[in-house]
């Protein structure tokens, strides 16, 4: 499994697998969609505002998830000096940045008609913020270090410190007073969201997972060849055949 | 299996991991009375350095039965089930804001039972559910 995703392999991966994945894609959130705002009922209280959640959701689950994988990433990085898992960490940090900008906007958007306001300093917005900044951090000392070897360092510890947020982001709304509600999806109870709204729910973030997996597949090719093209890198390409 | 470098970056990196973690722990905890966005009226009660002349937020249930409208300004009761605090506050209140439900209020406490906010905010909780579904709930309680 792991092993399609070495750099050889992933060089000949066929277009068609992108193709198809994104034939998948479109039919997955063209259904979510649809059942997001045609189908599942309004809410008891938020009434169509509740619909918000089947964008904000799911953008949260892949922020977190994708600054999540960069960091495990980064510890085999330093541990084992694997170079391909720092290209793989590379190429998803835009995606999970992406997904916190939608998560945190479209939060914004539901906290006025339900809060009141568009924007509260409470734990959870906040360490949601500093998980944007991680995310630019790390971005962009990716852009601006110009050496590999350095770059690969820095950012890594970057990632490293920014997974003590994870948990915090987390558990925010149980171990402080927060404006934001506590989680209805937990892995401990069941579900506090009704089933008609879980399941549009759950089909937007399959929906959007594949979206991401589809665009981390396109960045990593690209990384892999920048890497390879780049000719600071003699010395790496060489030990980049014995992957 | 492992290198004897692989194992002395290990170690290194569980290390360093631990410290920084008790380090954040130590802030957080040092930073709690910041890093909470409201009271609840049994904190008050206890809060020895209150300070009347300074913002605070007070959160907590609105009391069933406790809201009253005169023109413009609504009164009302925050409790926690413990304590509860009489809020005073003129102006619109946000479409979420009802008896039982959650609420935040930013404004100044006058003394340790009356509160006179300039905010409004509701806070809803985890459940989501449709009308339907809520009315068959209330039926069957």
């Amino acid at each position: 499994m792991l092993k399609n995703f070495f750099p050889n392999r992933i060089l000949s991966l066929n277009n068609k697998i992108i193709t198809g994945l994104a034939i998948l894609m479109v039919f997955i959130v063209f259904i979510g969609i649809v059942y997001a705002l045609v189908i599942s009922p309004p809410d008891y209280i938020q009434g169509d505002s509740v619909r918000i959640m089947y964008v904000h959701v799911p953008s949260s689950f892949i922020a977190i998830g994708c600054f999540g994988f960069i960091g495990i990433a980064s510890i085999f990085n330093l541990v084992f000096k694997v170079k391909f898992v720092s290209l793989m960490a590379k190429s998803v940090a835009p995606i999970g940045c992406i997904f916190t900008l939608v998560s945190i906007v479209t939060g914004s958007l539901w906290g006025k008609p339900t809060w009141g306001i568009w924007w509260a300093w409470d734990a959870r917005l906040t360490s949601m913020i500093i998980l944007f900044c991680f995310y630019l951090a790390y971005i962009l000392t990716w852009k601006f270090m110009t050496r590999f070897e350095k770059a690969n360092k820095t950012t890594s510890i970057i990632a490293i410190l920014g997974l003590f947020n994870l948990p915090v982001i987390k558990y925010s709304v149980d171990w402080w007073n927060t404006l934001h509600q506590p989680s209805s999806i937990t892995l401990t109870s069941a579900p506090t969201i009704h089933y008609t709204m879980l399941i549009p729910l759950i089909i937007m973030f399959f929906g959007m997972a594949i979206y991401s997996l589809i665009i981390f597949l396109m960045g990593y090719k690209t990384e892999i060849i920048k890497f390879k093209l780049d000719k600071k890198n003699t010395i790496n390409r060489k030990n980049f055949k014995s992957f | 299996m492992l290198g004897k470098k692989a194992k002395s970056r290990i170690y290194i990196l569980i290390l360093s991991l631990i410290s920084i973690g008790i380090i954040i722990f130590f802030i957080l905890r040092s930073l709690e009375e910041n890093v909470v966005y409201f009271f609840s009226p049994t904190e008050i009660y206890n809060k020895s350095d209150i300070s009347f002349g300074k913002k605070i937020r007070l959160g907590g249930l609105v009391k069933e039965g406790s809201t009253s409208k005169k023109e413009t300004t609504i009164n009302f009761i925050i409790t926690d089930l413990k304590n509860e605090i009489f809020v005073s506050y003129s102006g619109l209140v946000p479409n979420l804001f009802s008896e039982g439900k959650g609420v935040v209020a930013e404004g100044k406490l006058k003394d340790k039972k009356y509160f006179v906010a300039d905010k409004i905010m509701a806070k809803h909780d985890e459940n989501y559910m449709p009308p339907e579904v809520k009315e068959a709930l209330d039926k069957s309680n």
